[in-house]
């Protein structure tokens, strides 16, 4: 792993105008990320994590601070940051390929170069056999499966994950997180995953960024050091469970924030 | 068997409606219950389809009020279709102009027929552009309707790919939409199909308007309700047919 950042935060903020007054939804965040690291950033509902990640995917511009990719600054989106999405993004017209093909297609790839990627990508994350089904006749975690390998079909420099495993039950996530580390040990593939998820974070991560409640900072940095490769067998080990309690005791004040200003403004 | 009986397969269950509902016409005319001049028994009006195809130019007539229903419904649905991506692509037209559409779509737009003869005269041009302009309402609420509802998501993955505003059109805009605009196209045709044999009624010029209006005038009551009943099936089978199309265009978009 290389220490030059290849993504850079620097004082990011943004701020939003609402009927209720002005909102700062996240607030002088700093972080660097190098090239090959996996970074998930953990927080409660509402701290900001998924608009960190559309500005740093470039869907949301107007902001204050910098964003820097190899030490360009980041307007507006480009094929070098992939986003996973949470919610339902295959294109339901398309069938398994021609979903992972799709990026190719509008880049004017020839057609034999774009299925020859799309059959490995797909074979990556455990789905040969299926390129012709439609999404709608596969499972919720394959659909997402589909979505990560269309995003990697780009050969993104930094893959962004916002929550991609959060519409899934509990079994079916440690499952696929074992697919997400084995993708990440063949391609050493640069990565920030949001979740609310904490064994996820702490079984996929090298450092987890907890965030705070509204406005959303970075309270703290937890370094994980679990050997690699690492697998969902490890979720009942000790020093995993000590990762994870570490990391709950500081959300769990953050989390609790957010449920009681939650409460307060549904009483009002 | 019994069960097969109880719940019999939608064809079937069609089939034995009809032939219900034609029983008891044919039963209650023979019976007397309603006089056999307004309304024949089945048993006169269905050979009558026979005379209509012998006597009455059926074909000709058929071919050319479907070319004009055809030729409204094409107009229509191009108009209709840019209309809907403007109203779609302009927030503030579509916030201005969307429940005016809405409106017209509720109107009973075969009123304006005599203006429409003043401005294109008693010929096909009137009835085919009395047909487009019933289309339009139904095509332009659809596509507003189906580029609004395209999920998010779908434009932020477009997004991210750099798609041009073209490539995110086509690839991603049209396609996610396809299906409610394909809905708007299939009630466009009904429409156009309504609005073309009634304004032939009324204007008395083109196919199968004109062709029930001679036969109620020569008081021919079984031929009458023949091509009305003609019409109908025609229109079943067309309905028929787009369903299976738009079927099959879905699943090769």
């Amino acid at each position: 792993m290389s220490d030059t950042p290849t993504l850079r935060i620097k004082n990011v903020s943004k701020h939003f105008e609402t009927g209720k007054g002005r909102v700062t939804a996240v607030d002088d965040v700093s972080l660097d990320i190098r090239q090959g690291e996996f970074i998930s950033i953990i927080g409660p509902s509402g701290c900001g994590k998924s608009t960190l990640m559309n500005m740093i995917g470039g869907l949301l511009t107007d902001y204050e601070g910098d964003i820097q990719l190899d030490g360009k600054k980041v307007s507006g989106c480009q094929p070098e940051i992939g986003m996973v999405f949470q919610e339902e993004s295959t294109f339901p017209w398309r069938t398994a390929i021609e979903n992972v093909t799709f990026p190719l297609e509008a880049a004017g790839l020839p057609k034999e170069k774009r299925l020859a990627r799309a059959y490995e990508l797909l074979d990556l994350v455990g789905l040969s056999g299926f390129e012709n089904h439609f999404p709608s006749e596969l499972s919720g975690g394959m659909r997402q499966r589909i979505a990560i390998a269309r995003t990697l079909a780009f050969q993104p420099r930094i893959l962004l994950m916002d929550e991609p495993f959060a519409a899934l039950d509990e079994q079916t996530r440690h499952l696929l997180g074992d697919k997400v580390v084995q993708i990440q040990n063949q391609l050493k593939q640069t990565t920030l995953l949001i979740t609310h998820n904490i064994a996820e974070a702490v079984q996929l991560s090298d450092r987890v960024l907890i965030m705070t409640f509204r406005p959303g900072r970075i309270k703290r940095v937890v370094e994980i050091n679990l050997p690699r490769p690492r697998s969902s067998e490890m979720i009942g080990s000790e020093k995993f469970s000590a990762y994870v309690a570490e990391i709950w005791a500081d959300l769990r004040q953050e989390a609790s924030k957010g449920l009681k200003e939650t409460e307060a403004a549904a009483a009002h | 068997m019994l069960a097969t009986l109880l719940r019999p397969p939608p064809v079937i269950a069609r089939m034995v409606f009809f032939a219900v509902l034609f029983g008891v016409w044919e039963v209650a005319s023979w019976l007397g219950l309603f006089s056999r001049f307004i309304a024949p028994p089945p048993s006169e009006v269905i050979p009558s389809i026979g005379l209509l195809y012998s006597d009455n130019e059926l074909i000709t007539r058929f071919l050319r009020t479907f070319g004009e229903v055809f030729a409204a419904a094409g107009i229509g649905s191009g108009f209709g279709i840019v209309i809907g991506w403007w109203l779609h692509h302009n927030k503030t037209a579509g916030r201005a102009y969307t429940d005016w559409f809405a409106a017209i779509a509720a109107a009973p737009l075969v009123l304006l027929f005599p203006l429409f003869l003043v401005l294109f005269g008693r010929n096909a041009s009137t009835i085919i552009a009395m047909g487009a302009v019933a289309v339009l309402p139904a095509v332009i609420l659809k596509t507003k309707e189906g580029l609004d509802h395209v999920p998010t998501v779908f434009i932020h993955v477009g997004r991210t790919f750099g798609l041009t505003r073209w490539q995110q059109m086509r690839l991603i805009m049209l396609p996610a939409s396809l299906p409610t605009i394909f809905t708007g196209l299939r009630l466009g045709l009904v429409f156009a199909l309504i609005n073309v044999v009634g304004v032939e009624y009324l204007i008395g010029f083109g196919g199968m308007g004109l062709m029930i209006a001679e036969l109620g005038d020569r008081f021919e009551v079984a031929g009458m309700y023949a091509a009305i009943l003609f019409v109908v099936l025609c229109s079943a089978c067309f309905f028929w047919a787009t369903a299976r199309l738009e079927k099959w265009l879905l699943s090769t978009r």
